[in-house]
């Protein structure tokens, strides 16, 4: 990185390279459109053209680039609402008022482990299916922290999000999805009943 | 612990960033409630599913137009002196 922050082309493009997929998984994972994604990705490293040489190394370069690819897939997805494209910060919607929690309704054992389950070829499209089913505000948030494995701090700085509101979306989204996915991969024999007043 | 308080404690038990006190609560809770433990084990499962899950390939035109207009870019940024 810092051969391509003094001007080395051949270092830029390996940059490039290396965070690619990274950028375009994202970006397909939070608009579900080849041609946003591309739009994305692209408008992306074009701001690393721009930026990296005032790139002060405070956020890690990756946390950064997901950081902008991020903002430039919320607003896309603002305009596809047909809503106004307001200001960054107003975009990540700092208020979360929700304060239920999802209750877990289909409880269920699943027939196949993980490493059995991505061997299957149908699983893609059910991640996949499953992810879009989340608002947009849950589902960048479980991308950024469960996928792309940021923390909660650095989720939250690349949001404009507070901790405590992440922590929130988070557990939002890795119970819906839960939820979708036990209902195609949980086994029937196995259903469980949650009692409401269950206490120990 | 009830059901409740645990949903609420999940993503700290599941990241193990919980205080060890809570974490045998938790622990001592799911011991004696399955509905409880499968919904952690879902969970530990989704994230896993996702998390090893295949990055998306850029189409091959769009790779090799995406390289080409950033080159530009970086020369007309960066002249040769």
């Amino acid at each position: 990185m810092q051969r391509a922050k003094a001007g080395d082309l051949d270092a830029f493009d390996a940059l490039t390279t290396r965070h690619e997929r990274r950028v375009y998984s994202l970006a397909m994972r939070m608009l579900r459109q080849e041609q946003d994604a591309e739009d994305v990705t692209q408008q992306t490293f074009l701001s690393v053209v721009e930026h990296l040489d005032r790139f002060r190394g405070e956020s890690s370069f990756t946390t950064w680039l997901l950081r902008i690819a991020t903002h430039a897939a919320l607003k896309i997805i603002r305009k596809r609402k047909g809503l106004d494209v307001v200001s960054l910060e107003e975009a990540t919607e700092p208020t979360d008022h929700s304060d239920t929690i999802p209750h877990p309704e289909f409880i269920a054992d699943w027939r196949q482990s993980p490493e059995q389950l991505v061997e299957t070829r149908e699983i893609q499209r059910l991640l996949d299916e499953a992810l879009a089913r989340l608002d947009e505000k849950h589902r960048v948030v479980f991308l950024l922290r469960d996928v792309e494995g940021l923390s909660i701090k650095e989720t939250a700085e690349a949001l404009g999000l507070s901790e405590s509101n992440t922590k929130m979306r988070l557990l939002r989204a890795r119970l819906q999805l839960r939820e979708q996915l036990t209902k195609t991969l949980g086994d029937p024999a196995t259903q469980l009943v949650r009692s409401h007043n269950h206490q120990h | 612990m009830k059901c409740e308080e645990l949903l609420k404690m999940l993503n700290e038990y599941v990241d193990g960033t919980v205080d060890p006190a809570i974490c045998e609560e938790f622990e001592k809770h799911m011991a004696g409630c399955n509905p409880c433990r499968v919904v952690v084990d879902n969970i530990r499962k989704t994230i896993t599913l996702y998390k090893n899950g295949q990055p998306y390939e850029l189409p091959v035109a769009f790779r090799s137009k995406l390289h080409a207009t950033l080159r530009e870019k970086w020369k007309a940024k960066h002249p040769v002196k």
